[in-house]
């Protein structure tokens, strides 16, 4: 595998606080929480009954017959795409379209064009069931409308990893570029499945807050009465490419996407490793692969999920992959405000791992009232400053099935 | 029973809602394919569409047979429930 650098030239989100980037940087920066109660007729019999819905519904930005081929998944991604397509200023450059690529992940896929269409077959028999139901709903099509907005030929790619699947998209397009078959990669995740029957499955797990009555302290990752994580929905994405292509085009540069590593459990299928081992093993390999140190880690966008477990044993790894070396490393979770949103959740954190790193700021944790007294990590609890000079920030993502993704990125 | 133009007039409706032709457009000469550029899968939900809105069977053998609005029209009179 070559060394080439990968810098991150554009970004592209559509979230629970936010229709744009702008938006929803801010949106973070000041706190505020995407969670509510679903008022649908549906949700009524639910053990949970909270969700952070999109700022700013897909229909009301794309064409009306585009959106209406599309899963609400495959919405997200265009929206995002097309606008971290712009930010990077490649829309209007000239663009080798064969050294393009595209890695757009999603846990679950197009569970709501295959349910609604169940639905239709159930009512009204086959012939009403859609000729478009299956390139709606197959995980890959949200990657492949994206790859056909853009005119993406160097290969359209859909990792799946459960809630690790953003930030292995992110690994994927690393790899596409470093071992030299694209020079542009667009890079992220989409999820949307705010659906009775995906949160009534989440619910019987043990996995989602019931914090029905306080939507938006539903999210409180390392909080002592954290109960669950809150679904959320919407897509991110990052354009990301070889420094040299970068640099002969004079494109602006947010960060340096500087390594990325991937591991299992090999434990449980949705119980993470209490020692968090297979987590700390990709951090260090992220780590590794940038050619970092533990003491250039000046910040960390955990998972931290706001499940009893997860939130803890993630603690854990980042003590160990950093050899203790903690006290100079602002965490947040950013799920605190978003919710969590699966296949699309290592995108959109590391989108804001980026702008930490490029704004020199940190996101707080909301709802972080009392710490559990097993984390004693330096936690965010308001906006932070990050330090000037070269540093680096890091990304976890891990997902049912024992999957760990980290993403190292380093300042530009 | 609907008239030609109620029936030309509702397929020109569904035809604008699944594949966003302008309903005035859609007229009795024109080829679903050449003029309006429907796809097969849109064609599928055009069909299906008018089936419901109709109340009329027209099975797949006879769709491919349908290469313009008047074709469909015609159709769809023929077929319609007395």
């Amino acid at each position: 595998m070559s060394s080439a650098r990968v810098v991150v030239t554009g970004l592209g989100a559509t979230s629970p606080v936010g229709g744009t980037v702008t938006d929803t940087w801010s949106a973070l920066l000041a706190g505020t929480s995407g969670a509510r109660v679903l008022e649908e007729e549906w949700a009524t019999d639910l053990p949970a009954r909270i969700a952070a819905r999109v700022a700013v519904e897909p229909t009301e930005v794309l064409e009306r017959v585009k959106a209406r081929r599309l899963d609400r998944s495959g919405q997200f991604a265009l929206v995002a795409a097309l606008e971290g397509w712009a930010d990077s200023g490649l829309a209007d450059a000239d663009v080798d379209h064969d050294r393009l690529g595209v890695a757009i992940a999603s846990g679950i896929g197009g569970v709501s064009t295959l349910l609604s269409n169940y639905d239709m077959l159930r009512a009204k028999g086959p012939r009403l069931v859609s000729p478009l139901a299956i390139p709606m709903l197959m995980p890959n099509s949200p990657a492949a409308n994206v790859g056909l907005a853009i005119g993406a030929r160097a290969g359209v790619h859909t990792p799946v990893s459960a809630c690790a699947s953003g930030n292995e998209a992110i690994a994927h397009g690393l790899d596409m570029i470093r071992l030299g078959r694209a020079d542009v990669v667009v890079v992220g995740g989409t999820e949307a499945a705010i659906h009775p029957l995906p949160m009534a499955a989440f619910a019987n797990m043990g996995a989602l807050s019931r914090r029905n009555d306080d939507p938006t302290a539903a999210s409180r990752p390392w909080d002592v009465d954290r109960d669950g994580f809150l679904l959320g929905e919407g897509a991110a994405v990052l354009v990301i490419e070889s420094a040299e292509h970068a640099e002969a085009r004079g494109a602006r540069v947010y960060a340096e996407l500087a390594g990325a590593g991937i591991t299992a459990d090999s434990h449980d299928i949705a119980q993470p490793d209490p020692a968090g081992l297979g987590a700390t093993r990709a951090m260090r390999t992220a780590l590794v692969e940038g050619g970092l140190e533990p003491r250039d880690v000046v910040h960390i966008n955990a998972h931290a999920t706001s499940t009893p477990q997860g939130d803890v044993a993630e603690c854990l790894a980042i003590t160990n992959a950093l050899s203790g070396e903690t006290d100079h490393v602002v965490i947040t979770s950013t799920k605190s405000m978003t919710g969590h949103l699966l296949g699309a959740a290592g995108a959109l954190e590391s989108m804001a791992t980026v702008l930490a790193l490029h704004h020199r700021v940190v996101p707080p944790t909301i709802n972080l009232d009392t710490r559990d007294s097993a984390v004693k990590l330096d936690l965010a609890t308001e906006q932070r400053t990050l330090p000037a000079g070269d540093v680096a920030a890091l990304n976890n993502s891990f997902g049912f099935g024992g999957h760990n993704v980290a993403i190292a990125f380093r300042s530009a | 029973m609907a008239s030609t133009e109620e029936i030309r007039s509702g397929l020109a409706d569904i035809v604008n809602e699944v594949a966003g032709i302008p309903a005035d457009t859609v007229q009795l000469d024109k080829s679903f394919t050449d003029d309006l550029d429907v796809d097969s899968l849109s064609m599928v939900e055009v069909v299906v569409a008018a089936e419901e809105q109709f109340g009329v069977t027209i099975p797949d053998d006879d769709v491919k047979n349908l290469k313009t609005v008047g074709d469909a029209v015609a159709y769809i009179e023929n077929a319609q429930p007395a």
